[in-house]
């Protein structure tokens, strides 16, 4: 991928331009500051505007949706990131909300319309769908080719939010082998970042969370673990690293994947 | 025994049987309605699907397929076999012999012989249950939170039901040798498949020594069955009632939705905008979270009476998987335990300091939750764990200020920059250039 600028447009811009976008794609924490997780912001950013889906980012206007500080239990925090985002959002009349981030999505899905912000929020797997069922994204095949993927269902996109098939459509454009682990679907296991555990040291046991779940992906022999969700992205990684140090097992984002098959 | 006098008998038994069985009601209720707020009847259409797919229609037990199986069969036979309750109820009152004969005619054949076959189905399944506990020692049997009674308690099920159902079969099978002998009272009714073949045993016995064994089986039968009836409110067989109102009022919509805390929102809206705050009642100083079972819920009160400890939830935790402290089933136990022990300190009016927190779930059990919804989803009957595990690490970020230092620090940097790590906002577009 290079490492070109990308220009892409805040909600504050356009409005100024009298436009208001379709989308606002919001970024989250893990797409706007973990290395890791701003490739796969970007490669979504670039099939968004491939695709011609008229879309903005909040930028410095977007804050944390707070699902890491509600989950460790601090409501009183969460209530104040939501209610100032939701005074943002509503400012600008938000309708439609694409996010890649799991987490995002099931707090301003779920958790905002209690407190006043009442958007069609989609998950970015979601809009891929779409955009291929609209024929206004194509991949050229042989990018993966022979390879075998096996996807790894992020908690708040499939228990959380019953959306279990629409990722694995999307992977089937690619023209690679899909090969499922023995935990998937609604009995996946967790990356173990959940619950704001991310920001943790995990309690006493006697392993890891994801060094568990990157040996159910070894057993796979997948070359590629497709993933939709940041942190367990970055989780995986560091599991399967751990889990063997000669590890050839590539960690991506769906976003990612599609780009790479469009040559974006 | 003459007639009446059995008649008073049989009268007296099922009085007293409910009696108790109303006072443990009672007590129960008393138990749960130690929880917060109210049961949600809203969208009362949608929560007679979900009972009637869930709890009577068994939809999510089938993920195990083998235990599926065995439950199905105790399940219909249960309410099977609990048919033959009217005709003993009318045998019992009025001193008949088996009076649905009169009623069903020549369905009679076939109703007994289904219940026999039933009888004899739940009999094995009862008996493979006891082998997956005993012999095959099925792992999730046997955690630690499930030494002492929990495991009294399951066996004693599985025992009571064998001797239920044997006595069942000896009942049928002493009143039809006594039926075939043209013995009075015992007139021709019903066809007995699986009793038949026990029948020889009987056979060489002498009709008043015969009467005795069908009379001592009757009554036994009839009394281990309002036993029963009354052992629930102690165990976990509970429920085989509670499932219905569990599924019924268990949280609709998506599984990720936590709720909303109603009193932060109004706090959060005074801090936010100082002038148009209610002038809320000074006086009610809300407390946050959970420190005990008084603190949760009716529902999550509820869920922890409708436990039947099958640990499907903690089979499928990714920290107990990976050897942590934490098991969904144990935080449902200890919630149960706690709100049955604070009735009882109530009644004898003692005062044992032993909250839920830290006197029955530890810290270290509550930060190990990754609120994956594993354990949620994996709930045949549609118990939440996560949401206790939520309001009581409420109770210790909001009250006490008590959360794992890490996660302090997560907090700071979104209340001064906005995200859980220490980036300042002003860096949120670099991505693009990057």
């Amino acid at each position: 991928m290079d490492t070109s600028e990308l220009k892409i447009p805040t909600v504050v811009e356009l409005q100024a331009q009298g436009i208001k976008p379709d989308y606002i794609f919001w970024v989250g924490c893990a797409g706007s500051f973990d290395d890791r997780a701003k490739k796969i912001t970007k490669a979504f950013a670039k099939i968004l505007q491939a695709s011609k889906v008229s879309f903005a980012v909040l930028g410095q206007e977007e804050s944390c949706s707070g699902d890491p500080a509600k989950r460790a239990g601090n409501e009183f925090l969460f209530q104040m990131q939501a209610m100032a985002n939701i005074e943002v959002l509503n400012a600008y009349e938000t309708q439609n909300i694409v996010t890649a981030c799991p987490h995002c999505f099931n707090t301003l899905k779920n958790e905002y319309p209690g407190l006043g912000g009442h958007y069609n929020v989609i998950h970015h797997t979601q809009l891929l769908a779409e955009l291929f069922e609209a024929n206004k994204l194509l991949v050229s095949g042989g990018h993966f080719k022979g390879k075998k993927i096996t996807y790894h269902d992020p908690c708040y996109l499939s228990r959380a939010n019953n959306i279990y098939e629409i990722p694995r459509e999307v992977l089937s454009k690619l023209d690679a082998e899909l090969v499922e682990m023995k935990k998937c679907k609604k009995n996946g296991l967790c990356c173990g970042a959940g619950g704001a555990q991310m920001f943790k040291e995990s309690e006493k046991g006697h392993k890891e969370i994801n060094v568990e779940r990157a040996e159910q992906v070894k057993a796979t022999n997948a070359d590629i673990l497709a993933s939709s969700c940041p942190f367990c992205n970055i989780m995986m990684n560091d599991g399967l690293s751990f889990q063997d140090e000669s590890n050839t097992t590539e960690v991506k984002d769906i976003a990612e994947l599609i780009a790479e098959a469009a040559d974006l | 025994m003459s007639t009446i006098l059995s008649s008073i008998l049989f009268l007296s038994l099922w009085i007293i049987a409910l009696f108790v069985l109303f006072k443990n009601a009672n007590k129960l209720k008393k138990a749960i309605n130690q929880g917060q707020g109210s049961f949600d009847k809203s969208n009362s259409s949608v929560r007679w699907t979900q009972m009637l797919k869930v709890a009577f229609g068994q939809s999510k037990m089938g993920a195990r397929p083998i235990a599926a199986l065995l439950h199905l069969i105790v399940y219909i036979g249960f309410f099977v076999v609990n048919i033959e309750l009217i005709e003993i109820l009318i045998d019992g009152l009025f001193g008949t012999h088996r009076i649905l004969n009169q009623v069903l005619g020549s369905l009679y054949n076939g109703f007994t012989a289904t219940l026999e076959v039933f009888a004899a189905l739940v009999l094995l399944a009862v008996v493979i249950f006891w082998l997956r506990r005993n012999v095959l020692r099925i792992q999730r049997f046997r955690l630690s939170e499930m030494k002492g009674w929990p495991k009294l308690d399951a066996d004693f099920i599985l025992y009571f039901e064998i001797l239920l159902m044997l006595l069942f079969f000896g009942m049928n099978t002493s009143d039809m040798v006594l039926q075939s002998r043209g013995v009075a009272h015992y007139s021709e009714a019903g066809f007995f498949p699986v009793s038949a073949l026990f029948a020889p045993l009987f056979e060489s016995m002498t009709t008043s020594t015969l009467i005795i064994f069908e009379r001592s089986f009757w009554w036994l039968h009839i009394i281990g069955i309002l036993c029963f009836l009354n052992y629930l409110y102690y165990s976990k067989h509970l429920h085989i009632i509670l499932a219905f109102p569990n599924t019924f009022f268990a949280k609709l919509g998506a599984i990720g939705q936590l709720n909303n805390m109603q009193s932060v929102t109004n706090e959060v809206k005074a801090f936010m905008d100082p002038s148009a705050a209610q002038s809320t009642d000074e006086n009610t100083v809300a407390s946050f979270g959970a420190k005990d079972v008084t603190d949760l819920s009716v529902l999550q009160l509820l869920n922890a009476y409708s436990c039947t400890e099958c640990g499907r939830c903690t089979s499928v935790c990714p920290a107990h998987l990976t050897g942590k402290k934490l098991s969904p089933r144990k935080i449902m136990m200890d919630t149960r335990d706690r709100a049955t022990a604070l009735i009882q300190d109530k009644e004898q009016k003692s005062n044992e300091e032993k909250p839920l927190l830290d006197g029955y779930i530890s810290r270290e059990e509550l930060w190990a939750c990754t609120t994956c919804n594993a354990c949620v989803e994996a709930c045949p009957i549609l118990i939440d764990p996560v949401s206790i595990i939520l309001d009581m690490r409420r109770y210790l970020i909001m009250e006490e200020s008590s959360g794992p230092s890490d996660l302090n620090s997560m907090m700071t940097n979104m209340e001064n920059n906005g995200a859980p790590w220490p980036f300042s906002p002003q860096d949120r577009m670099n991505w693009t250039k990057e």
